[in-house]
């Protein structure tokens, strides 16, 4: 059963205190939408959940692979779109036809063999969104998944939001954009 | 395991593609070109003096790779989707040591015989040579990939990976360059301690370099 919990988790960056005592848990199938001002934290929240920084107080609670699409892409630049997110894909225990169906789901279906270092930005930003669907991960942590996307992309990622949560999948999102989909919200 | 030599094929795929693996095969292969020059074409004193030239020239070629080794992968998150996806530091470090001494290694190994003659070795001088590199390069490769995760998050490092990595590199240089079975065998047990030690510095430096 995929779940996320924070317990009065608390971020201290910099010789700043970002935040305190924040608590949140999602069952399956719900997801949250982390707003706020630049440098408020939400990057760093999300980084917490991830495992990836070690909160200054409190614990977190994950029953679940992770997906994380933040704003480095972590895609080999010489190899093709295709050969970078199967890589990833082979680590999550994922097979071809998976990618396939990710890059399709997020209109990538035609750039399969173009190197990631010809990608555009937007281009990027949907492979980064596609590796979080091809990974089956219950867990879906997406820093700003919406920047750079156009109207069309940002729909294909609120339909495959929307078919993570149907599904039983937890989602964390941080954004300054709406997401095109009903999701509680925090504001940091 | 699995997950391993997926690794170690990557950065294996990565270190050819960009062409910077053959830099220090080009590099070692340039001494001992330049060395017969410098000396004089003197073939006892080459002979002589040129199994040490060749293993100053590998350590030197050793350095020219170490700053991509770890850096790029941080940047570009790769190191973070690793780390997400359960993969423990120590192993990724350990898969990076691996694929960093198939890429520089077996090619010093290699392009050993034609410098060799370059610099007028007998078979006996080269033979010691290559068991000499084939125990010491893995401690090399080990010295570099420590040295690269330390360094991870500065930038502009060249010069700092060679003041750091050539000191710690000395008792390769001595064991790997002095006759006798002896030194192989100190040669050997110097790499053991580098290479053995080497993913748990570089793991540890990648988890701090994290926060």
């Amino acid at each position: 059963m995929t779940r996320l919990a924070l317990e009065q988790v608390a971020c201290f960056r910099g010789g700043r205190l970002l935040f305190e005592d924040l608590g949140l848990a999602l069952e399956p199938g719900e997801g949250l939408l982390v707003t706020g001002a630049n440098g408020v934290g939400k990057t760093s929240l999300l980084r917490i959940a991830a495992g990836l920084l070690a909160p200054a107080a409190g614990r977190v609670v994950r029953d679940g692979a992770i997906a994380l699409s933040a704003e480095a892409a972590a895609l080999d630049e010489d190899r093709s779109l295709f050969a970078a997110l199967s890589f990833w894909a082979r680590l999550d225990g994922r097979d071809d036809e998976a990618v396939a169906l990710a890059m399709a789901a997020i209109g990538l279906a035609g750039l399969a063999e173009v190197p990631v270092r010809l990608l555009s930005t937007g281009q990027r930003r949907r492979a980064t969104l596609a590796r979080v669907i091809a990974s089956g991960a219950g867990i879906w942590l997406l820093d700003e998944p919406a920047s750079g996307l156009d109207a069309g992309a940002l729909g294909e990622l609120s339909a495959a939001m929307a078919g993570h949560l149907a599904g039983g999948g937890v989602i964390l999102a941080a954004s300054h954009q709406p997401l095109g989909i009903a999701m509680r919200e925090l504001a940091l | 395991m699995n997950s391993f030599l997926a690794l170690v094929r990557r950065d294996l795929g990565h270190a050819f593609a960009h062409g910077g693996a053959w830099l220090p095969l080009i590099f070692y292969l340039l001494v001992a070109t330049l060395f017969p020059f410098a000396i004089g074409p003197d073939a006892a004193l080459l002979g002589k003096v040129g199994g040490g030239a060749l293993w100053t020239a590998a350590l030197l070629a050793a350095l020219l790779p170490v700053e991509r080794l770890v850096r790029p992968d941080i940047l570009s998150g790769v190191m973070d989707q690793l780390a997400i996806r359960g993969q423990s530091d120590e192993g990724i470090a350990a898969a990076k040591l691996v694929a960093h001494w198939l890429s520089f290694g077996p090619l010093l190994m290699l392009a050993t015989v034609p410098a060799a003659a370059l610099l007028n070795l007998d078979g006996a001088t080269l033979m010691r040579l290559e068991i000499g590199l084939l125990l010491g390069t893995p401690g090399l490769a080990a010295l570099g990939l420590a040295v690269a995760a330390l360094t991870a998050s500065l930038r502009g490092t060249g010069a700092l990976i060679g003041l750091i990595m050539l000191p710690l590199a000395v008792p390769l240089l001595i064991f790997g360059a002095s006759p006798g079975a002896g030194a192989l065998k100190l040669l050997a047990a110097t790499s053991l301690l580098f290479v053995a030690g080497a993913p748990f510095v570089a793991g540890a430096a990648l988890r701090a370099g994290r926060s």
